[in-house]
């Protein structure tokens, strides 16, 4: 059997989007030449969701767009099952932007790397901000985020899910333990 | 979900779920094909190599690109078939390329079943970019691509292909694929294009151009070869073309969102008139645009990470 | 020396023998048949043994020599895909102690000159009788008649073009004429190679959805129809090879039931084969005529079964690597055949379409008659040519263990029932496989 934990509830992950738009907004000045890029699946719907907190706050649409990194993976080599292919959807220019990456978890880097190389090839932006709900460390590039919900240090034999209402049907974090 | 083989020889061995694996890969790949920099490096340090013993800049450059577009490393190798010394080619060449390891080998082959003798001999994957009469399952899958995108599915439609059946690669690819997909596949020729027994492929038989389209949704009209007249197959192409060449009148029997497709190069004025190949119904300029997608999304399943 | 096959079953149709005999062959030649043949006065047994060579052939079955009507040795000409040597060690490995040749070799067998290198050849390889047929035509191009009477003289046993139909009808009329005139079957390979053209397997479903240009029944049926009126106006003797489609089947059936004196043979692929084989562009599948449709199958052994065909023949055509590893349309015609003709044909007994007597006949009397030859019989007084079969020998047809050059088989991996075990020719053991 697997050992659940749940880290973070609904309140909890609303309250941490909530702190972390107000963290973007001090830290860049305001909502002026800003957007959100959402990473393929998780980091699109909070990008979404901070979204609508930004509106709230300042009353402006800011512009999201949606990245998937498959083909900039460094992995796909070993990967034993080949990641399915999503779209990429990026509607506006990236040029001179500042663009906040948003991501459900930050772990080894790998997938921000890629997230970056792929932004690069769409445009030259400003800028490029990391939001993330959950840090559990490990990193193995030298990447660090800018906005982060939560710091959870975690043991490499554990897996840290975030579950979102879009596409789970509830808002929680949980973490695993695979090594039970 | 992967593909089960090593190559894609043809849509006869492909499942729908595969069917539909590769059409929604490649409906992702349009997007990387319409930005600025239109390359990603998934295939960074992959070797794909163009093998065509039959002359076609067409699919050639389709597939030459959607491997630049993924950073694979494109080498073409045409080769000719001199009467001569035929097979020697293929099998040394074969022994030459293993040697060579490439990752993937696309072939074009003017003999059925070339690319089935190249997957036996060597590992790489292959790719079948037409072999002979038999099949060319890059193109049913652009075709179907197509389709796809622009009535929103490919089961349940009606769907014509007019023109000589019995040498045609495309016709068969298409019948095994729009048959598994759930379409209705109607074949239409002069009897002397209509090669034997084809109804057993699941597909109705009219020889006349009227009969066969009328109420379909897809109208694809195949590429007349001149040299089939050289071989005296069938009497001229005037008649061909009075009797079989899709027009502004004629169109009218199908649907009224009927498609127009052809997998090119056209015979403007001879199967089709240049006002229907240019105009509202025809998506032939999609189907070359999604060739490239469709490609990227074999390589990037073949070669694009561990089998 | 003496020879005695003892406890074995001995079937020969042309005496109308099956029962549990011995046979003695001594100085090369069938001494006697019978129980218990030899008694040897009690006081010489020792000096008895020292002279005859006893084996016990218990369980096994003894039949004539094999007869294989339509083999191509491919010498001279094509040593790089059969030698009359090599031909001769698959052939007494199959079973056969007799081959006829075909003439398309290089140069093709149409004088005397290359009939009786032919000739020489094979008594030197001392392994087979081998008896060629020689060319209807000049070079067998359909233009000019050989000279039958000349050939006829240097050993051969009957005429064809093999590998090509004789186009020309007025030229096949006169052949007919002539060869019966010496008694002599002309062998006719049906095909009309208009139909044909191109063509480079069946014609049907399979070659529809695997755009191989097909080769229609019609091709065979056309000529097959041709020549039987051409036989039945002239009265001569005509041979169809390769029967391989239900046209021909009837066809043929129809004109015996007319009483013409007309007979015919069928290769195992046909009786075992359909065009299915060839889903996987298997080059070693193609052939000429083509494997057909699983109608044609049934057709043909019910042919076999009727005795509308006579003659079962391997059409052993040996081919090299070279001329079979290419690309499917550009890959020579032809199957290797001599070393599983006897098992495939085995197959027919088991399914109970022919008697193993049946089964001999058209593998002995039936050819031997057919190309004149004094052998496919156990008589007293003939050459001892005798198959020694082993009904129930389970093996596996491995290309790389036969004595074939050709390694051209459709069968390769195949389970086979039945082997020959001993092959002896003019009273001499040239081949011995026992467990
Ligand atoms: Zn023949």
């Amino acid at each position: 059997m697997q050992q659940k934990k749940v880290v973070m509830d609904a309140d909890g992950i609303d309250r941490s989007l909530t702190r972390i738009a107000y963290e973007i907004l001090e830290k860049n000045k305001g909502t002026e030449e800003l957007c959100l890029v959402g990473i393929r699946t998780g980091g699109v719907f909070l990008a979404e969701r901070l979204k609508k907190k930004l509106t709230s706050i300042e009353g402006v649409d800011l512009p999201v767009g949606i990245l998937d990194i498959t083909l900039y993976r460094d992995d796909l080599r070993l990967a034993n099952k080949k990641p399915m292919l999503g779209k990429t959807d990026i509607p506006f220019s990236l040029d001179n932007r500042k663009v906040v990456l948003v991501d459900d978890v930050l772990f080894t880097g790998r997938t921000i790397r890629a997230a970056m190389d792929a932004l690069i090839d769409f445009g030259r932006p400003k800028l490029i901000e990391l939001a993330v709900l959950i840090d559990r460390g490990h990193r193995e590039l030298p990447i660090r985020a800018d906005f982060v919900g939560m710091n959870l240090p975690s043991s490499l034999w554990e897996s840290v899910v975030v579950k979102l209402m879009e596409k789970n049907g509830v808002d929680e974090v949980v973490i695993e333990d695979d090594n039970q | 979900m992967k593909l089960t083989n090593k190559d894609i020889l043809g849509i006869k061995e492909l499942s729908v779920d595969e069917i539909n694996l590769i059409l929604d890969t490649a409906a992702s790949f349009i997007e990387v094909s319409t930005r600025e920099i239109k390359k990603v490096p998934t295939l960074r340090g992959k070797t794909v190599v163009n093998l065509f013993f039959e002359a076609s800049t067409r699919t050639r450059t389709s597939f030459e690109i959607a491997g630049k577009r993924l950073s694979a490393d494109t080498i073409n190798i045409s080769a000719t078939t001199s009467s001569v010394v035929k097979g020697e080619t293929l099998i040394d060449t074969a022994r030459n390329l293993e040697a060579m390891n490439p990752d993937a080998i696309v072939i074009r082959h003017s003999a059925a079943g070339a690319p089935h003798m190249l997957a036996r001999m060597v590992k790489q994957s292959i790719i079948n970019a037409g072999d002979g009469a038999h099949e060319h399952p890059t193109q049913a899958l652009l075709d179907m691509m197509t389709i796809k995108e622009k009535k929103g599915t490919v089961s349940g439609l009606k769907v014509a292909i007019v023109g000589d059946i019995a040498h045609s690669r495309v016709a068969r690819s298409n019948i095994y694929g729009l048959t598994k997909m759930g379409s209705h596949v109607i074949v239409a020729g002069p009897a002397m294009m209509i090669p034997r027994d084809i109804a057993r492929m699941g597909v109705t038989v009219y020889n006349n151009l009227a009969e066969a389209i009328k109420d379909v949704d897809i109208i694809m009209m195949l590429r007349i070869q001149l040299e089939r007249q050289q071989q005296k197959i069938f009497p001229s192409l005037r008649e061909y073309s009075s009797y079989f060449c899709l027009n502004r009148q004629n169109i009218k029997l199908a649907k009224e969102d009927v498609l127009v497709m052809h997998p090119g190069p056209i015979n403007r004025g001879i199967e089709i008139s240049p006002d229907i190949a240019d105009g509202p119904y025809s998506i032939i300029l999609d189907q070359v645009t999604n060739g490239v997608a469709v490609r990227m999304a074999l390589l990037y399943l073949l070669i694009g990470g561990q089998r | 020396m003496k020879l005695l096959l003892t406890g074995g079953r001995i079937i020969d149709p042309s005496q109308g023998l099956d029962a549990n005999l011995d046979i003695l062959i001594e100085n090369g030649k069938i001494a006697e048949i019978g129980k218990n043949v030899h008694k040897p006065k009690t006081d010489s047994r020792k000096s008895a043994a020292r002279e005859i060579n006893i084996v016990d052939i218990s369980g096994m079955i003894a039949v004539p020599g094999l007869i294989d009507m339509h083999t191509h040795l491919r010498e001279p000409g094509f040593e790089y895909k059969e030698t009359i040597q090599t031909g001769s060690e698959a052939g007494a490995a199959g079973g056969f102690t007799s081959l006829a040749c075909m003439p398309n070799t290089n140069p093709v067998n149409d004088t005397r000159s290359v009939t009786e290198y032919i000739k020489r050849n094979a008594a030197s390889c001392n392994l087979v009788n081998v008896y060629p047929i020689a060319a209807v035509s000049m070079e067998s191009e359909g233009t000019s008649l050989t000279e039958f009477m000349d050939l006829k003289d240097a050993g051969a046993v009957a005429f064809s073009d093999d590998g090509k139909p004789v186009t020309n009808s007025a030229l096949m009329r006169r052949a007919l004429e002539y060869a019966s005139s010496l008694g002599m079957s002309i062998i006719s390979h049906c095909e009309d190679t208009c139909l044909s053209h191109g063509g480079s397997m069946n014609e049907g479903f399979v070659s529809t959805e695997l755009g191989l240009q097909g080769i229609p029944n019609i091709a065979e049926d056309a000529i097959v129809a041709r020549d039987i009126i051409i036989a039945e106006y002239t009265g001569a003797l005509l041979h169809i090879a390769h029967v391989s489609t239900a046209g021909a089947v009837r066809l043929i059936r129809n004109a015996k039931a007319r009483g013409l004196r007309l007979t015919a043979e069928t290769a195992p692929h046909y009786f075992t084969l359909t065009d299915e084989a060839l889903r996987e562009f298997d080059t070693c599948a193609k052939v000429n005529p083509p494997l057909r449709t699983l109608e044609d199958v049934n057709a043909v052994r019910e042919g076999l079964r009727d005795g509308t065909i006579d003659v079962i023949a391997s059409d052993h055509a040996p081919h090299a690597s070279t001329d079979k590893e290419v690309e499917f349309e550009y890959a020579s015609f032809g199957i290797t055949g001599l070393e599983t003709s006897l098992a495939l044909s085995l197959r027919l007994v088991d399914d109970g379409i022919l008697t193993l007597g049946q089964l001999i006949l058209g593998m002995t009397a039936n050819p031997a008659r057919i190309v004149n030859i004094p052998k496919g019989t156990l008589k007293t007084g003939v050459d001892a040519d005798i198959t020694v079969i082993d009904p129930n020998r389970n093996w596996t047809v491995d290309r790389d263990r036969l004595r074939s050059k050709g390694k051209n088989t459709p069968f390769h991996g195949q389970a086979m029932k039945g082997k020959a075990i001993m092959t002896i020719m003019g009273g001499e053991i040239k081949y011995r496989d026992l467990p």
